[in-house]
C-alpha cells in the first residue's frame, strides 16, 4: 500500500467515523433538553417565551458540536491538505 | 465541488482578487442602505403609511422587544449593532432561493469578521456601561482563579459564533450539492427549504448570544438566560 492509498483510507474511515460518533452525544443531548423544555411547558405555560428562547439557543450550542464534526469530515474528504500534498507530489514527477 | 465561495472568482487584476464572498457581501450591503434609505426618506406619522415603512417597524419593534427579553435595559442603545448584525446574516441567508447565489456566510472569512465585530464590541459595552476598572474587575469573578478560563472562555466562545454560523450554511449548500448528482430532482427542494429554516434559525441564534453576551459584560441586571459559554 503506497502513501496516497493509505492517506484516501485513513481519511475517508476517519471521516465517516467522526459523523458516527459524534452525533450520538449532540442527538441524545438534543432529545434530552427538548424533553425537559416540554414539561416545562406543560407545567409553565406563562413563562413560554421565555422558556422557547432558552431551548433554541442552547439546541444551537448543542447542534454545533454536530456542526463541527461535520466541518471535520468534510475538511477531510473535500479539502484534505495531506492528500493534496500528495496528488501535488505524484503530479509533478 | 467547492467548501466555500471564496474559490469562485469572477475577476482577477494581478493579486487582487474579486471573489464571490466579496461580490455578494457588497450586493447585500448596498441593497439593505438603499432599502433603508429609500424607505425611511417619507416616513409618516399618521394612520396612513406604505408596506415598506410598515415591514421596517414590523423589524425594528421586534428586535427591540427580543433585546428587551434577553435583560438588556436600554435597548435602543444596542439595536444599531444587533439590528445589523441579524439583518445581515438573515437577508445573507433567505437569499439562498435566488439561483447562482452563493451565501457569503457560508465562507470562513464572512463569520469570522462578524465574530470578530461581537468580540470588539463586548468589551466596548462593559467598559462603556462599568468603567474599565470595573469591566476588568468581572474577569476575576467568582475568584482570583478563574481568570485564565474567563479569558479562555471570551476567545473560544468568539470562535464558535464563527464556525457555528459557518458549519451550518456550508453544510445546507453542500448536502444540496450532493444530493443533486445522486437523487432526482424533488428531494434537493425539500433540503432547500430546511437549509432557508436553518438559515433564519442560525440568525436568530448569533443575534441573541451576542446580546447575551454584552448583556453579561454590562451587567444591566442579571442576564436571565445562563449559560455556561463553551465551544
Amino acid at each position: 500500500m503506497d502513501s496516497m492509498t493509505l492517506i484516501a483510507v485513513a481519511s475517508i474511515s476517519t471521516a465517516g467515523l467522526t459523523i458516527a460518533v459524534g452525533s450520538i452525544g449532540p442527538a441524545l443531548g438534543e432529545g434530552k433538553a427538548v424533553s425537559t423544555a416540554l414539561s416545562s411547558l406543560a407545567q409553565q405555560p406563562d413563562a413560554a417565551a421565555t422558556i422557547t428562547r432558552t431551548l433554541f439557543v442552547g439546541l444551537a450550542m448543542i447542534e454545533s458540536i454536530a456542526i463541527y464534526c461535520f466541518v471535520i469530515s468534510m475538511i477531510l474528504i473535500f479539502a484534505n491538505p495531506f492528500w493534496n500534498h500528495a496528488i501535488a507530489q505524484t503530479t509533478g514527477k | 465541488m467547492h467548501l466555500s465561495p471564496d474559490e469562485m472568482i469572477f475577476w482577477r487584476h494581478g493579486f487582487l482578487k474579486l471573489n464571490a464572498t466579496i461580490v455578494f457581501t457588497w450586493a447585500l450591503m448596498f441593497a439593505l442602505t438603499a432599502g433603508s434609505i429609500l424607505v425611511t426618506r417619507k416616513l409618516s406619522t399618521d394612520l396612513t403609511r406604505s408596506r415598506w415603512q410598515n415591514l421596517l417597524e414590523i423589524l425594528v419593534t421586534g428586535i427591540v422587544k427580543q433585546i428587551e427579553d434577553i435583560g438588556l435595559g436600554d435597548p435602543k442603545r444596542y439595536l444599531g449593532f444587533l439590528g445589523t448584525l441579524f439583518l445581515f446574516v438573515a437577508a445573507a441567508n433567505l437569499c439562498t432561493i435566488i439561483p447562482g447565489y452563493e451565501p457569503p456566510t457560508s465562507s470562513l472569512s464572512t463569520t469570522a469578521a462578524l465574530a470578530l465585530c461581537v468580540f470588539v464590541a463586548v468589551p466596548l459595552f462593559g467598559i462603556e456601561n462599568q468603567g474599565i476598572g470595573g469591566y476588568l474587575k468581572s474577569y476575576a469573578e467568582p475568584t482570583v482563579i478563574m481568570l485564565p478560563f474567563n479569558i479562555i472562555s471570551e476567545i473560544s466562545r468568539t470562535l464558535a459564533l464563527a464556525v457555528r454560523l459557518f458549519g451550518n450554511m456550508m453544510s445546507g449548500a453542500m448536502i444540496v450539492g450532493i444530493l443533486l448528482t445522486i437523487t432526482p430532482f424533488v428531494f434537493p427542494i425539500v433540503m432547500t427549504a430546511l437549509g432557508l429554516l436553518t438559515g433564519m434559525v442560525q440568525a436568530y441564534i448569533f443575534t441573541v448570544l451576542a446580546a447575551v453576551y454584552i448583556a453579561a459584560a454590562t451587567r444591566t441586571q442579571e442576564p436571565i438566560l445562563e449559560i455556561a459559554p463553551r465551544t
